[in-house]
């Protein structure tokens, strides 16, 4: 545990930045830069359509999908974009992929399309695309960049089915529409309206918070036994 | 169009009933992220507005000339019309009134990301609202993001001064406020029996 930690301010210690490989660039976004859990990213999107976890799912796809898409063209068109209008051209292609994603939804599964209405559309303005692109695609060859990409809207989708799964259980009782405790559980309602979502993410926030802190004093119990 | 009492319904519902940040969740950022004091968060919420009628008035022209012909540009259009929308309010302000330019800083560009912008000119189009609506809807919307931006900067204004346990202070605790503001906002949906 000791090699954890670092001295005094108990900041963990991360490993020395690596040359951009292909996995850490990817693992990264799974947990330790998770968009929505520790950047706090994209959250519109992701408190809007969580009310269930297939919702949940399919929103992550297509933010997955417009990611992965518009990284892979920015990172390869790096060297030409101009850098005074470079965010403008980030924005086109960010919302020509989401056009690409608006339509192939409707085509395939226009239920889960149409609850999610207005909110495909506004993956364009989900600041977790944008930032990517400015932070990471821009900068990296398109190895790295895609596979940056798949970690962040890996990271994102997981989050986004967590929050979806954890709200349709406690608000309709059921896990993808699948009913878990029988016809006598009183569904918690408010869980999959609106101020669900905010108490919700409000209270994962919490418990990766309250996780961190145990974790903390155990690794600073771990050096002050080593002191000793 | 132009009917007093569907005005009047535009504008509460998107006022207080469908409140863009409570209860379609919109415009996050800002909200969590500007909400720190009270009067920043006041003249980020006049500059949407702002931002927001001149969106609206943009996409009722874009609707009814440039996307009957070519309805597969809806979002490139509106996000370029929001883009430069906000380049053009900068420079605007910044040649009128380098003080409230000063003032709003970095949260002027950043409007350009704040979604609630883009769901006004798609959802005005999704409705079918024409000119006038369509300007109501913007003010309606925008009132309400300001009035949600406000309330959320006194509560968390409030919350300072308190005495809170470390590892809820934040995130988790702001958005445990939110969610309470949220189930206070629900109260407004029997104003009207439809939902909009």
């Amino acid at each position: 545990m000791a090699t954890t930690a670092r001295g005094g301010n108990g900041l963990p210690i991360l490993p020395p930045d690596p040359s951009p490989g292909m996995l850490p660039e990817f693992v990264k976004g799974l947990w330790r830069e998770n968009p929505v859990f520790v950047q706090v990213l994209g959250m519109c999107p992701a408190l809007a359509v969580t009310n269930t976890a297939v919702n949940g799912l399919a929103m992550g796809g297509a933010t997955l999908f417009v990611l992965v898409c518009s990284s892979f063209l920015v990172s390869a068109l790096r060297r030409l974009i101009p850098k005074p209008v470079r965010i403008s051209t980030y924005i086109v292609i960010i919302a020509t992929f989401v056009t690409v994603a608006d339509f192939a939804l409707q085509a395939t599964v226009p239920a889960i399309h149409r609850e999610l209405g207005a909110f495909i559309s506004l993956i364009v303005v989900n600041c977790l695309i944008l930032g990517r692109q400015e932070a990471f695609a821009s900068k990296y060859p398109v190895g790295p960049a895609v596979a940056d990409a798949l970690g962040m809207g890996s990271g994102f989708l997981l989050s986004l089915t967590l929050l979806g799964g954890a709200r349709e259980v406690l608000g309709k009782g059921a896990l993808f529409g699948v009913s878990l405790f029988g016809p006598d559980f009183e569904p918690w309602v408010i869980m999959i309206l609106p101020p669900g979502g905010f108490f919700m993410l409000g209270f994962l926030l919490l418990g990766f918070a309250v996780a961190k802190e145990a974790r903390q004093k155990i690794a600073e119990r771990a050096v002050g036994k080593e002191a000793a | 169009m132009g009917d007093p009492g569907n005005l009047v319904w535009i504008f509460v519902g998107a006022l207080l009933v469908n409140n863009f940040t409570l209860s379609y969740f919109l415009g996050l950022c800002p909200f969590f992220g500007v909400s720190g004091r009270l009067a920043t968060a006041f003249r980020l919420g006049l500059a949407n507005i702002f931002v927001m009628v001149i969106t609206s008035l943009a996409a009722s022209f874009l609707n009814a000339f440039v996307l009957p012909h070519a309805p597969y540009l809806r979002l490139i259009s509106f996000i370029v019309v929001v883009a430069s929308t906000v380049q053009f309010v900068e420079m605007v302000i910044k040649k009128t009134s380098p003080a409230l330019f000063r003032a709003l800083g970095i949260f002027l560009p950043l409007i350009t990301t704040n979604c609630a912008i883009l769901a006004l000119a798609l959802f005005q189009t999704s409705r079918g609202y024409g000119v006038v609506e369509g300007l109501v809807f913007a003010v309606g919307a925008g009132g309400g993001l300001t009035l949600a931006l406000v309330l959320m900067a006194g509560l968390r204004q409030e919350a300072e001064l308190s005495s809170i346990p470390s590892m809820i202070k934040g995130t988790a605790m702001n958005l445990i406020i939110a969610g309470i503001l949220s189930m206070a906002f629900m109260g407004f949906a029997g104003l009207f029996s439809g939902s909009g």
